[in-house]
């Protein structure tokens, strides 16, 4: 990872009728970087990675992508990015090679048959290049699909949640692969709902309704968050819940299998708050780590405040 | 239903476009049939002839040409639908009582657009000169007439209605296939969702076209082969002219089907509009070309709205190259048209396909 920007816009919004689905987005992506997306359903992650590879055209802001303008360069941009969409969108009529055969010519391509001979090899798919898209897994579309978005040897992989939908082996792979891509120089930006992936990445941004609320590395995040968490476990836990979310200096509690999470912004109020159940027999205590899970729901719920 | 309107406009706007189409443009008996006069006699006879053709409201003269060559030509562009020609010696024969003949050449590839206007001939030819024919000359009045009626169909001589509807065919199938398949073609992607792979690509809009075009215009020149075979084998049609320039006219023809069916599948937005307004589009090139009732017969503004479609343009040349053995300059202005048809379509569509998802 170096200094080198290959995502840098600022100011970015765009509408759809009345809703305003992104509101002055900026982000910096360094070269190599794995960089998650997060956010809500409907938080306009969608939109924005299409605003990046020119599917749609901004109503405000500027910006380079990959050192080209984004609102003026959008065919030099296609040419470098690979975009891997939300819905599978290959041919389900045609076998994983005709398909792969079919994007090397829309990118023309020279030698393609090797390149796609190349890629098939490269993500394990040679031995079902013959099958026909349709009738293909999620885990195997899916990997049909990113290798579709990398045959053209981008320099961005712009992927919308590649993972929704895939089993854990599928996903813990496809996530291998990541890593190894963004090794050899790719930049990748993600967006996905799943916390274990978005602790695999580089650098995280979480965005709801449209704004960004909070960027940077994993650890960060959840330390700058301030957020302290503790563990209870005991009989009850129904009406234990309910008893310590009325008090003050608790903002969430959260039930995980036999314990709960119990966790404050303010630690030093959350404990105040805790101590006399501290003492209660029969419940077990101990301080639990915030989790980044923890965090987004905080920061949902601040960001619905604000909303409404 | 509420919600798709334009599913509820073509309900409602289809019947009202039948009703207005079959209620006021469609004409079985055509008037006003262009014809083209060669009178090599200037007497009162010929003169009172040529009003009386006009008179009989079935008729319209469109044309004095001066020689034999001119009068084929018009006949054979379709300029006129008659050609009337008055022999040297007709107003002296007459009056001698020797019932000259006069030669009526009728283009007759579409039987039913002339037979009214020759059985009004023959009456006419009755009556048309009892005016004149006073004095010294009332004995000629009485039937026969006091001359001969000669009527040469040209083209389809025994007015075999299948000669003009198999070659018609061709055009008709070709459009009805050519907009539906095209129309479904870039809707489909949409729905599918390979539109967004498609548009993330770097492929420009004019080679989405051609690629979604050229396939199928393979598939209609099969079409047409299969068509040209069974003409010629079950129905014995004629072919006077070139296969060859035939087959030329053939792509910009079936490119102009496919422009519009491009244009019409950037405007759907899901393959059920794609394929109404596919129908939409058929069915007045159907009505309105000349392939089920005759063109002529059409009040003026259905035929300037015929004239927009290029199955108009298409069954006369096609008609024209089988039937009436056309050459290249005979066709060329029709092509012309169907050329300018094309340009205009996709023009249209490549204005109306977006590159983006917005």
């Amino acid at each position: 990872m170096n200094g080198e920007l290959v995502i840098d816009v600022e100011g970015m919004s765009k509408s759809f009728g009345p809703h305003k689905v992104v509101n002055n987005f900026g982000i910096q992506v360094p070269k190599g970087c794995i960089y998650g997306f997060l956010g809500p359903n409907g938080s306009g992650k969608t939109t924005t990675i299409r605003l990046l590879c020119g599917l749609l055209t901004p109503d405000a802001g500027s910006g380079t992508c990959l050192g080209y303008d984004v609102i003026h360069e959008t065919d030099l941009i296609k040419r470098q990015v690979g975009y891997m969409t939300q819905r599978f969108s290959l041919y389900d009529d045609l076998s994983i090679e005709e398909n792969l055969t079919f994007v090397g010519r829309m990118y023309g391509m020279a030698d393609r048959a090797a390149k796609v001979t190349d890629t098939l090899e490269r993500l394990g798919l040679v031995a079902r290049r013959k099958q026909l898209a349709g009738t293909l897994s999620g885990g195997w579309k899916q990997r049909l699909a990113l290798a579709s978005c990398i045959m053209h040897a981008p320099k961005l992989l712009l992927l919308d949640e590649p993972t929704a939908g895939v089993d854990p082996q599928a996903r813990r792979d496809f996530w291998d692969q990541i890593h190894i891509l963004a090794d050899q120089g790719l930049t990748i930006l993600v967006s996905t709902h799943y916390m274990d992936e978005a602790e695999r990445c580089h650098q995280i941004a979480y965005i709801a309704y449209g704004e960004l609320l909070v960027h940077g590395p994993v650890g960060e995040i959840v330390a700058g968050s301030g957020i302290a968490t503790w563990s209870v476990e005991g009989k009850d836990q129904i009406s234990l819940a309910s008893e310590l979310r009325h008090l003050t200096g608790v903002d969430r509690v959260t039930a995980f299998g036999r314990s709960l999470h119990v966790s404050g912004i303010d630690a030093a109020a959350l404990e105040t708050a805790i101590a006399p159940y501290q003492i209660r027999p029969g419940l077990t205590w101990t301080r639990g780590e915030t989790s980044l899970e923890d965090v987004f729901i905080h920061l949902m719920s601040q960001a619905t405040d604000n909303i409404q | 239903m509420r919600r798709d309107r334009l599913t509820f406009a073509m309900m409602v706007g289809v019947p009202v476009m039948q009703l207005l189409l079959f209620g006021f443009a469609i004409n079985a008996d055509p008037r006003g049939l262009p014809v083209a006069v060669m009178s090599a006699d200037q007497s009162e006879f010929s003169r009172s002839f040529v009003a009386a053709l006009e008179n009989s409201e079935y008729f319209r003269i469109a044309n004095y040409p001066e020689t034999e060559v001119e009068a084929d030509r018009l006949l054979r562009v379709g300029a006129v639908q008659f050609v009337i020609n008055i022999p040297e010696d007709f107003s002296r024969e007459l009056m001698r009582g020797a019932r000259p003949s006069l030669l009526v050449e009728v283009d007759a590839t579409d039987p039913a657009a002339a037979s009214n206007a020759l059985a009004t001939l023959q009456v006419l030819g009755n009556r048309a000169l009892n005016h004149d024919l006073d004095g010294p000359l009332q004995d000629l009045r009485a039937t026969p007439p006091p001359f001969e009626l000669v009527v040469h169909r040209r083209y389809n001589e025994e007015g075999i209605t299948q000669y003009n509807i198999v070659p018609g065919l061709m055009g008709v199938v070709l459009t009805m296939t050519m907009v539906i398949m095209t129309s479904l073609a870039v809707t489909r992607e949409t729905e599918r969702g390979t539109m967004e792979s498609l548009l993330a690509t770097p492929v420009t809009p004019l080679e989405v076209m051609i690629g979604k075009i050229v396939p199928y215009i393979l598939v209609g020149y099969v079409q047409v082969a299969l068509i040209l075979i069974a003409a010629k084998f079950i129905f014995g049609v004629p072919m006077e002219g070139s296969l060859l320039l035939l087959s030329l006219v053939l792509i910009v023809f079936v490119a102009a089907n496919l422009a519009v069916g491009f244009t019409f599948s950037t405007l759907a937005g899901n393959q059920l509009q794609a394929m109404q307004m596919a129908f939409f589009f058929f069915l007045p090139s159907l009505l309105l070309s000349g392939f089920m009732f005759p063109f002529r017969g059409m009040p003026l503004w259905a035929q300037w709205l015929g004239e927009v479609f290029p199955l108009t343009h298409f069954l006369r040349v096609v008609r024209g190259i089988l039937l009436k053995g056309n050459g290249v300059a005979d066709i060329a202005a029709e092509t012309g048209y169907m050329a300018l048809f094309l340009i205009v379509a996709s023009t249209l569509a490549m204005l109306r396909y977006r590159r983006t998802l917005d």
